[in-house]
């Protein structure tokens, strides 16, 4: 099975988050970034373990820059065979999607994995999007994929619940928490990572559909009210009579 | 301005967040709704009170398959002529709501929490609750998916007509072999209020005092990381980094330190009230109101004093 796993560069989540000139981009100065956990955890490492049980590779793509590298590379040592990156900024989710449907039209995945969405930008918009490009359906928020032949067997959130859908190859998955547990890379991992082949490919012709004008930061809390353990009925009081909200 | 609100409505109800994202649609045109299943005439006409004028409901379509929902979604967009699409940013928003934006060729906003401003931009969540952000859509379409419990929903009146819909929607790719309803009427994520627990409960035995007390307040129950991973609460409620981002109205916190990963999942709640013995925990410094004590001791006196107030209006 040839798979195809979406990678994408979050800063840490212990990070900073501030902005510069005059608030339209984010302040990378001093942020560490890493593999978006999501991309990393869930969809890697499931696609890893796919590949680990029946055969097949794992290649990952990503549409970024140079400065990108250092995660791909992370993302090699993990595990993936080798991997892509379209060389351009990330314009915005379809101009992303567009690159990445481009790239498995050309080379024909049997599916198509992101995790649920980054946590820089929270869209969700990713996977539906390279689905749609492709034509292909698209399981978001799968929880658990188990694979026979070319048939995959899928617990997938739903409003109010799961549910258990089965479906044939190629197709397009969003992977949420459940499908894979977080994995370390090794020193023989990273030995071998830099030496893997990552392919530098130009972006093909597209045009955002969207942009981020401006940023802003929430306003700061007040600091904590505390009330004595022994008075509970005030906090009760206050979440009444001050906070209005019980 | 013509718009089109999508709602999921499997369940045969009409939950909240699409009753706000309906009233959300209506502030900015004149709005239809469409939705799919098998839900009663008399429930969908209800939604007149949210600023609805027309419901389009196709009953034959009974799965939550993207493909098919975005055929029908698309339909409607021609039929009505809409110039903007409103999802909820939920499990199905989520889904669909990207292959339309591709379809229609319409920029899609999501995780919006606002209506479009006078330049036409849309605030919406980034950082992980951590920041917000102005999008602007270039295309003459647009598609917002609205954050869940983000603008609020007020009735007003008023009926809607409902019109049965019919769309060529293809053959299903996928089949459903089984669904599982989560145990409890109130869904993490939409939930107003919520109460949670940390391993500062010592073990799964403990945490009928937490469903006491979300059961006094009409809240769901959430827990940490740690919670769900060992096994003690199921993965669905653990909230936080990689697991589910809320922002209820009010978040009771006890025996949970408040790692930033945490915090990532629940900083955007309105409210946020944190019950922890230690008092360098780091979630006091996120929080609203605090109690330094322990949860065994507050929980249940919490409940009491609930109950009281409860009682007394």
């Amino acid at each position: 099975m040839k798979l195809l796993v979406c990678i994408s560069k979050a800063p840490d989540t212990t990070s900073k988050i501030d902005f510069k000139d005059n608030n339209t981009e984010f302040n990378e100065a001093g942020v560490q970034f890493i593999v978006n956990p999501y991309d990393e955890w869930y969809a890697l490492v499931r696609a890893l373990e796919l590949k680990e049980a029946n055969g097949g590779s794992v290649t990952t793509i990503t549409v970024g820059t140079a400065e990108d590298d250092s995660i791909i590379r992370k993302a090699l040592a993990i595990g993936a065979d080798n991997a892509v990156r379209v060389d351009a900024k990330a314009e915005d989710a379809y101009f992303t999607a567009f690159q990445i449907a481009e790239y498995a039209k050309a080379n024909g995945f049997d599916m198509v994995l992101t995790g649920k969405e980054t946590i820089n930008f929270n869209g969700s918009q990713i996977g539906g999007m390279i689905a749609q490009l492709l034509d292909q359906p698209f399981v978001s928020l799968a929880t658990k994929l188990e694979m026979s032949g070319n048939t995959a067997t899928i617990d997938q959130e739903i409003v109010g619940g799961s549910e258990i859908i089965s479906l044939e190859t190629p197709f397009v998955l969003s992977a949420a928490k459940g499908m894979a547990e977080q994995r370390i890379p090794n020193m023989r991992g990273i030995m071998a990572a830099r030496t893997k082949p990552l392919e530098v490919i130009p972006a093909a012709a597209c045009d955002a559909m969207t942009s981020f004008e401006t940023f802003e930061l929430p306003e700061a809390k007040s600091a904590c009210k505390y009330v004595d353990a022994d008075n509970v009925a005030e906090l009760v009081s206050l979440l009444h009579n001050e906070a209005k909200i019980i | 301005m013509s718009v089109l609100v999508y709602i999921d409505t499997l369940s045969g109800k009409i939950a909240k967040n699409a009753m706000e994202a309906v009233q959300y649609g209506s502030k900015i045109g004149s709005t239809t709704v469409v939705t799919n299943g098998d839900i009663s005439e008399g429930e969908l006409s209800k939604l007149g009170a949210y600023g609805a004028s027309k419901v389009l409901v196709n009953k034959a379509l009974k799965s939550n398959d993207s493909e098919q929902i975005t055929k029908l979604v698309a339909k409607a967009v021609e039929s009505t002529g809409a110039e903007t699409v409103v999802f909820s940013h939920d499990l199905v928003g989520r889904a669909v709501a990207p292959r339309l934006s591709v379809l229609l060729n319409a920029g899609l906003v999501s995780g919006a929490v606002a209506l479009p401003n006078d330049n036409g931009q849309v605030k919406v969540n980034v950082f992980s609750g951590k920041a917000y952000g102005f999008v602007n859509v270039k295309t003459s379409k647009k598609v917002i998916a609205l954050t869940p419990n983000s603008v609020g929903v007020v009735p007003g009146s008023g009926e809607a007509s409902v019109e049965a819909f019919d769309a060529d929607l293809g053959a299903s790719k996928i089949t459903v072999k089984e669904i599982k309803k989560q145990e409890g009427d109130i869904l993490l994520p939409e939930a107003e209020l919520v109460v949670s627990g940390g391993r500062g409960l010592k073990g799964p035995e403990n945490w009928g005092m937490i469903e006491d007390l979300a059961k006094v307040l009409g809240a769901a129950t959430a827990c940490s990381r740690p919670v769900a991973d060992i096994g003690w609460r199921p993965h669905h409620e653990h909230v936080g980094q990689t697991g589910v981002a809320i922002r209820p109205n009010l978040y009771i916190a006890a025996g949970i330190s408040g790692a930033i990963q945490h915090l990532a999942g629940v900083n955007a709640s309105k409210v946020i009230v944190v019950i922890n013995t230690d008092p360098e925990a780091p979630f006091f410094k996120a929080a609203d109101y605090g109690i330094v004590g322990d949860a065994f001791d507050v929980i249940p006196k919490l409940t009491e004093e609930i109950k009281k107030l409860k009682a007394e209006n």
